[in-house]
């Protein structure tokens, strides 16, 4: 037997501060409230770091600092110079990527294979997409000279901590604006050691402004008066509400929201890439992927077989110590995310579905939930309609081209999609027919600065990423 | 797999005619009663419906062309991930010493000498003069008429010898002349025959043509009486991937020389660039696992060509034990064709052994 012996990343490299203020008009300052918390590593549940809960002064003085930077040096600089200041800050990304990609496992749980390859690169190459937007805003379709919309407010979610930074303030800063972001409670670390890299590239003070907290701090950062766009990427039920907040207040606003996505697969796909891309569709980062496949739906005559090679699979899943470079699966982000993985997967249980994992020692600390496959899976199952987060797949079966259709739309979400076969042609019907921003062909969750993310129905509206990501940053 | 399973991947297939089809379905209107004949373990008869499927060209190229596509941007972002692996330490210990005992050691030039062989022999049993501890390889790999040099040396140290055969590298000639050279070399002693394909029949479609060759080839592998004490030599086909060019095609020759009785399928013969890739030894350990699956009979694979390090010949290993299965973790089943990864590969076992590098004159050339 062949077994792998541990081969861990070494943490020195990564710097923690026991404590963190907020970073405003480019320096380190300390909040005005005192509320404070605590970030763990969800893979052993030792404690990172402590970090403040921005107040509502807090968060009115991060935004006038915004304002004054947006008013006083960034606002009017041409982009030719923004976007020098974007390209270097992508290099020392670079430069300093496996530095964060420690960071990001240890305060988010997954795996350094991940963080390294896949959440690094792709960090670095929005901040290069956007830096060569920001001479050149005039070609993008919007005008000759399309203005920037002033301050943006921008709260983040946990799952992809320093990527969806990166989503928020590329663009933002190409366009002209400054920015004041939220990243979430359970990782704060990367979004401040960002706070960093600004002042290493020295970036003018207040163009970037980071505040910590909860869900108080992002409420009153979306409703200040005197910010002019609210990005968000996190749960349909926040989105829902800051929507309604937003509501009449001249703010522009994108969400980027839940998704049940299904990953159709055909009885002429390439059967063993198919099995890859469905591991990686729902499996990737511990399915805490708001585009991640979590619906399966099979063409009823390949099921069996499609199953026995995905369990065959499954089994060779390495779950554990995310900071290990051979681990597959890293740890749940935290332990109330690990309570509501643990009840939809209850609630599949009762409803009938027949629950499958494959072996795999669980370590003691920390918050893990195994690889699971649900099958006889139905669309009236809870499984199949709500949105679970987490490691967990739920199968079902179609017959025809036009009922998978029909069931990968029945779904208040409409983020992602994927079709497996070897037939172009209904590569293309199909996509034409779903309802979701992204259609996979043959691959799942591959991402690129270039091409526009973003949701229909539920799961939110407007476009991250490539030219049409431009939008939402710009007066238009 | 399923007798259904089987028959929806022949209609789906599905060029030939219909009457070719039903020569495919046996008499009694059932396909595929399957019959494993042998003990556990043992070589197994083919399933009956696996020998219908051969009896024509059209049955042959239903079956092959039903095979599950490779998609190769996928098959090839696998290999890479897999490539990431870290083995270290320990693993890395084990992983180079079961590299060593897989290694075919080859020398397949014109140049080659009785003293080339006799040298390459010796080091073979011994690959490190200075550490008795070192495994010694699977074999070594030569033309057939070095194939009595090469008993000779070996003797009983348990090191097989493996001869090319089939108008190698190209396999450009009658079948007369190709069953001839492989008797010559089992007559000189051969453990092992490496035949290659005719690529141009596959390229043309003749799947039949290789199937018939390889039958061919395999029964001349059988030793007469007079070879007492030593077993009938292993087959070992040679797809020659870098000329077959697709992941589908790969997949193809790989079920079309197990259905024909190899006992190895082998990515290339080193004389074609590229030779062994990661992708490519990918496809063809899925083909020997889906073989096993539906068949019960275990075959195995050969990447040969081009792995050169201690890193590229550990890629392999953990390919093999993530996509075969440790099944295939063992000199019978996997083999890496190689003449330098064998010295990579002792630097590397004395660098875990003494924390430093010793410079290549301390390695014996051959």
């Amino acid at each position: 037997m062949f077994e792998y012996a541990p081969a861990p990343e070494s943490r020195d490299i990564v710097d923690i501060r026991p404590s963190y203020g907020l970073f405003v008009n480019g320096e380190w300052v300390d909040s005005l409230g005192d509320e404070r918390d605590k970030t763990v590593n969800p893979a052993s549940e030792e404690v990172l770091a402590e970090f403040s809960l921005a107040s509502e002064a807090d968060i009115d003085r991060a935004v006038s600092a915004a304002r004054k930077a947006y008013e006083s040096v960034w606002g009017g600089l041409p982009g030719r110079e923004r976007a020098k200041y974007l390209f270097r800050i992508a290099r020392i990304i670079q430069e300093r990527s496996r530095e964060l990609a420690v960071l990001e496992s240890l305060d988010n749980g997954k795996p350094i294979r991940e963080s390294r390859d896949v959440d690094l690169p792709l960090v670095a190459a929005h901040f290069f997409y956007y830096a060569g937007w920001a001479d050149k805003l005039g070609y993008a379709g919007y005008g000759d000279e399309p203005r920037p919309l002033g301050v943006a407010a921008q709260v983040i979610p946990w799952n992809f901590p320093l990527l969806m930074l990166a989503w928020k303030i590329a663009p933002a800063l190409a366009c002209g604006n400054t920015v004041v972001l939220k990243p979430a409670e359970t990782t704060p670390l990367t979004a401040l050691a960002f706070a960093e890299i600004c002042r290493q590239a020295e970036l003018p003070p207040g163009v970037v402004n980071i505040v910590t907290g909860a869900g108080a701090t992002g409420e009153a950062l979306v409703n200040h008066p005197d910010v002019n766009k609210v990005a968000f990427t996190g749960s349909t039920e926040v989105g829902r509400l800051i929507a309604r907040s937003v509501a009449g207040s001249g703010k522009k606003l994108t969400l980027e929201l839940g998704g049940k996505a299904a990953n159709i697969v055909f009885e002429d796909a390439a059967l063993d890439q198919a099995v890859e891309g469905i591991v990686n569709g729902i499996f990737f980062n511990q399915g805490h992927v708001c585009c991640a496949g979590s619906r399966l739906l099979v063409q009823e005559s390949i099921q069996d077989e499609l199953l026995d090679a995905l369990k065959r699979r499954l089994s060779t899943l390495r779950l554990g110590d995310p900071l290990d470079k051979n681990t597959d699966i890293g740890a749940i982000n935290s332990a109330a995310q690990l309570a509501k993985i643990k009840s939809l997967s209850e609630a599949g249980e009762r409803e009938g579905a027949e629950r499958w994992s494959p072996s795999c020692p669980i370590p003691e600390k920390g918050y893990w939930f195994p690889p699971t496959l649900f099958t006889g899976v139905a669309q009236s199952h809870r499984i199949a309609r709500e949105e679970i987060f987490g490691p967990v797949l739920s199968v079902l079966t179609f017959r025809t081209p036009a009922e998978a259709v029909e069931k990968a739309n029945n779904s208040p979400y409409g983020l992602s999609a994927g079709v497996w076969t070897e037939k172009g042609s209904l590569i293309l019907w199909m996509a034409d027919k779903l309802r979701a921003g992204v259609v996979w062909a043959n691959t799942f969750n591959r991402f690129d600065p270039t091409s526009p993310f973003g949701g229909y129905k539920e799961s939110g509206y407007g476009r991250e990423g490539g030219r049409h990501g431009l939008e939402a940053y710009l007066d238009v | 797999m399923s007798p259904e399973t089987l028959l929806r991947r022949l209609l789906t297939g599905l060029r030939a005619t219909f009457a070719e089809m039903s020569e495919a379905v046996s008499a009694d209107g059932r396909f595929g009663t399957i019959t494993l004949v042998g003990d556990a373990g043992e070589v197994s008869t083919l399933t009956t419906s696996l020998v219908e499927i051969a009896s024509s060209n059209a049955t042959l190229r239903a079956f092959l062309h039903g095979l599950p596509g490779v998609d190769r941007v996928g098959a090839d972002q696998r290999a890479t991930m897999l490539g990431t692996r870290s083995i270290k330490t320990t693993a890395k210990a084990q992983a180079i010493d079961l590299a060593i005992s897989m290694v075919d050691l080859t020398t397949l030039e014109g140049a080659d000498t009785a003293g080339k062989v006799r040298a390459m022999c010796a080091k073979a049993v011994q690959p490190d003069p200075g550490d008795p501890s070192v495994p010694k390889v699977a074999a070594v790999c030569v033309y057939p008429d070095l194939v009595a040099e090469a008993v000779h040396a070996l003797g009983r140290s348990g090191v097989r010898v493996a001869s090319v055969a089939t108008a190698f590298p190209s396999g450009r000639s009658s079948l007369d002349v190709k069953v001839g050279d492989t008797a010559l070399a089992v007559a000189a002693g051969a453990d092992e025959i490496d035949m290659v394909i005719d690529r141009g029949a596959f390229l043309s479609g003749d799947y039949r043509k290789i199937f018939e060759e390889i039958v061919a080839i395999k029964a001349a592998c059988a030793r007469g009486e007079s070879a007492a004490g030593k077993g009938d030599p292993h087959l070992k086909v040679i797809l020659e991937t870098g000329e077959l060019q697709t992941y589908d095609n790969v997949r193809r020759a790989s079920w079309l020389a197990m259905l024909a009785g190899a006992d190895f399928i082998k990515t290339s013969t080193g004389k074609v660039s590229p030779a062994a890739t990661l992708p490519v030894t990918l496809v063809m350990l899925e083909a020997v696992r889906d073989f096993r699956l539906q068949t019960g009979r275990m075959v195995g694979v050969k990447p040969a060509g081009g792995i050169r390090t201690t890193k590229d010949a550990i890629k392999y290993l953990v390919l093999v034990n993530e996509t075969a299965g440790p099944d295939w973790l063992d000199p019978d089943w996997f083999r890496l064709g190689a003449s330098s990864l064998l010295n990579d590969l002792l630097m590397q076992r004395q660098k875990m052994a003494t924390g430093r590098y010793a410079g290549p004159d301390y390695f014996t050339l051959d």
